[in-house]
């Protein structure tokens, strides 16, 4: 093999396998530092010898025992020195490599569970997950997060010493904490396709790759685990890519969905989405991720804006409203419901739901309400809620999508006087 | 990516002869090959205390030059190791071995890439 070709083989292999290889050494060799620390000494093993002896039939179970020997080698040599070999011995004996596919996918799954553990904080969660089982450098995950290098670094740092410090087991939950625990992970994933798709500030090419790095992990869980809420995370976050291009124009203002080209919409993602949605219906275990897939796979098959099935829409979210009240979820509803029911209906269903008071201080109560008085030809009190709207915003496109509406309503008031 | 690792101590600390400098000390003779067999190394060089040292500037095409810094009672900058690694926690957790990390601190400061523009202050 020609040195370049080995070094292109080494980067695909890493890529590939790094993740599964770093799983697997976290729970041989307990801990992160000294299985981080192993795959670095694998991979240099790797670089040494694989072109002189060719690649390796496995390349997993190959960096898996390098890095295992060459740690183990490490330990008795420090143990020789502190004089304590026969403990160490014993403990390096005790160590069994994967054998069976099984055996691998529950290690990617034990990394998965552990950087989403509960106990770790929100932020924590993320950056762990991105950089561990996403394969991302730190400076990855700061430029991506607008954040500097060292503040993500500290997160990083500070969460893996609260799994040691705590003994967060390295495991894959059983059957009563799975849901709990799964709910968790999917809501890291889900958080980082949001912070990829929502923001339109900052480089937008890393902002998609945060998007497409939550479809990967999102994929690698569908993979890892038969589970009908991870299906529905997956179809949720395809359905939402497959319309990407179309919700942002060449200004990068925000295109509403009614006004989105929809003959730009990926049908292959769509379709991709409608088959995992499918096969979560037919499990019988409806989850929030389902049910919020289910309803943006109607608007993706609504070949106009007119076309939109607004009954089952809003039946969907009566279901979500069931499944996971929530403020939001009603809000969300009532919108339905002016589309299906016209404004005025809309128009009540909002306020109910805004005279609860938890949706004050949140924009889109007040656009959506703003938007209904509008429909309804009430422009003085459609502009006081786009006003609200706009002075609840900071993100960039959507105040310039509240400022348009103002502009709009002032035009009429002048054509109308 | 290339780190910079600077190691600061306090030089009555470290060469106070307690046992856990001493040892620390012992240690630091054998790191460079430490990081040469993880692949780690790129170049290290201690540094002596800073009464042996110059400090000079050059105003209006003229140098002048004083001695010292003299030792203060604060931490100094008693060592440089540049690293080679994957990201800014890999370079984190490759100094956290550092045998001085138990008796100073040591700054982790990624090496400029000079194809990336200049900060904006």
């Amino acid at each position: 093999m020609s040195v370049a070709g080995t070094h292109a083989c080494l980067e695909t292999v890493y890529r590939t396998e790094a993740r599964r290889v770093l799983a697997t050494l976290i729970r041989l060799l307990g801990g992160f530092d000294a299985a981080e620390e192993a795959l670095h000494e694998a991979f240099a093993a790797a670089a040494e010898q694989w072109p002189r002896q060719g690649l390796p039939a496995n390349p997993y179970s190959w960096l898996v025992s390098a890095g295992r020997f060459r740690t183990i080698d490490c330990w008795r040599r420090e143990a020789r020195l502190a004089g304590t070999l026969p403990e160490l011995l014993a403990l390096s004996e005790q160590i069994a490599e994967p054998i069976t596919p099984e055996d691998i996918a529950d290690d990617e799954l034990r990394l998965i569970f552990v950087c989403c553990h509960a106990a770790l904080a929100p932020d924590a969660r993320i950056a762990l997950t991105l950089r561990e089982v996403g394969g991302l450098t730190t400076e990855e995950i700061a430029r991506a997060y607008l954040t500097p290098a060292p503040t993500i670094a500290q997160r990083i740092v500070r969460a893996k010493a609260k799994i040691r410090d705590e003994a967060i087991p390295y495991e894959v939950p059983d059957r009563n904490q799975l849901p709990a625990r799964l709910e968790s992970a999917l809501q890291v994933i889900y958080l980082i396709f949001n912070e990829g798709y929502a923001a339109t500030q900052g480089p937008s090419l890393t902002r998609a790759d945060l998007c497409a790095e939550a479809i990967r992990l999102g994929r690698l869980v569908v993979d890892l685990l038969d589970q009908p809420e991870a299906h529905g995370l997956l179809a949720l976050m395809l359905l939402h890519e497959a319309r990407r291009a179309t919700r942002v124009d060449a200004n990068g203002d925000l295109v509403l969905l009614e006004d989105q080209d929809r003959s730009l919409w990926d049908r292959g993602l769509i379709g991709e989405a409608n088959g995992l949605i499918g096969r979560a219906l037919a499990s019988r275990q409806v989850g929030p991720y389902i049910l919020q897939a289910a309803i943006a796979s109607i608007h993706a098959e609504a070949a106009r804006t007119a076309d939109t099935d607004w009954t089952q829409i809003v039946a969907l979210y009566d279901v979500l409203g069931r499944v996971a009240a929530s403020p939001v979820v009603t809000l969300n509803r009532a919108a339905a419901l002016g589309m299906r029911d016209g404004p005025q209906a809309g128009l009540t269903a909002i306020e109910d739901v805004m005279a609860q008071g938890s949706l004050d201080g949140y924009h889109l109560a007040h656009a959506a309400r703003a938007d209904m008085l509008r429909r309804l030809g009430l422009a003085e009190a459609a502009r006081a809620s786009y006003q609200r709207a706009l002075d609840l915003t900071r993100q960039p496109a959507e105040r310039r999508f509240l400022e348009t509406r103002l502009d709009q309503l002032a035009e009429h008031r002048t054509l109308r006087d | 990516m290339r780190y910079a690792c600077l190691i600061y101590y306090h030089p009555q600390t470290l060469f106070g002869g307690s046992p856990q400098a001493n040892a620390a000390l012992a240690e630091c003779a054998g790191y460079d090959e430490v990081l040469k067999a993880s692949g780690h190394f790129v170049a290290a060089e201690a540094l002596v205390l800073p009464e042996e040292a110059m400090t000079l500037q050059v105003r209006d095409g003229k140098m002048s030059a004083v001695d010292g810094p003299f030792m203060e009672t604060k931490e100094m900058l008693g060592g440089i190791i540049v690293i080679e690694a994957r990201d800014l926690n890999e370079a984190v957790r490759v100094a956290s071995g550092h045998p001085l990390a138990t008796i100073g601190h040591i700054e982790v400061r990624p090496v400029v890439d000079f194809s990336q523009p200049r900060p904006v202050l």
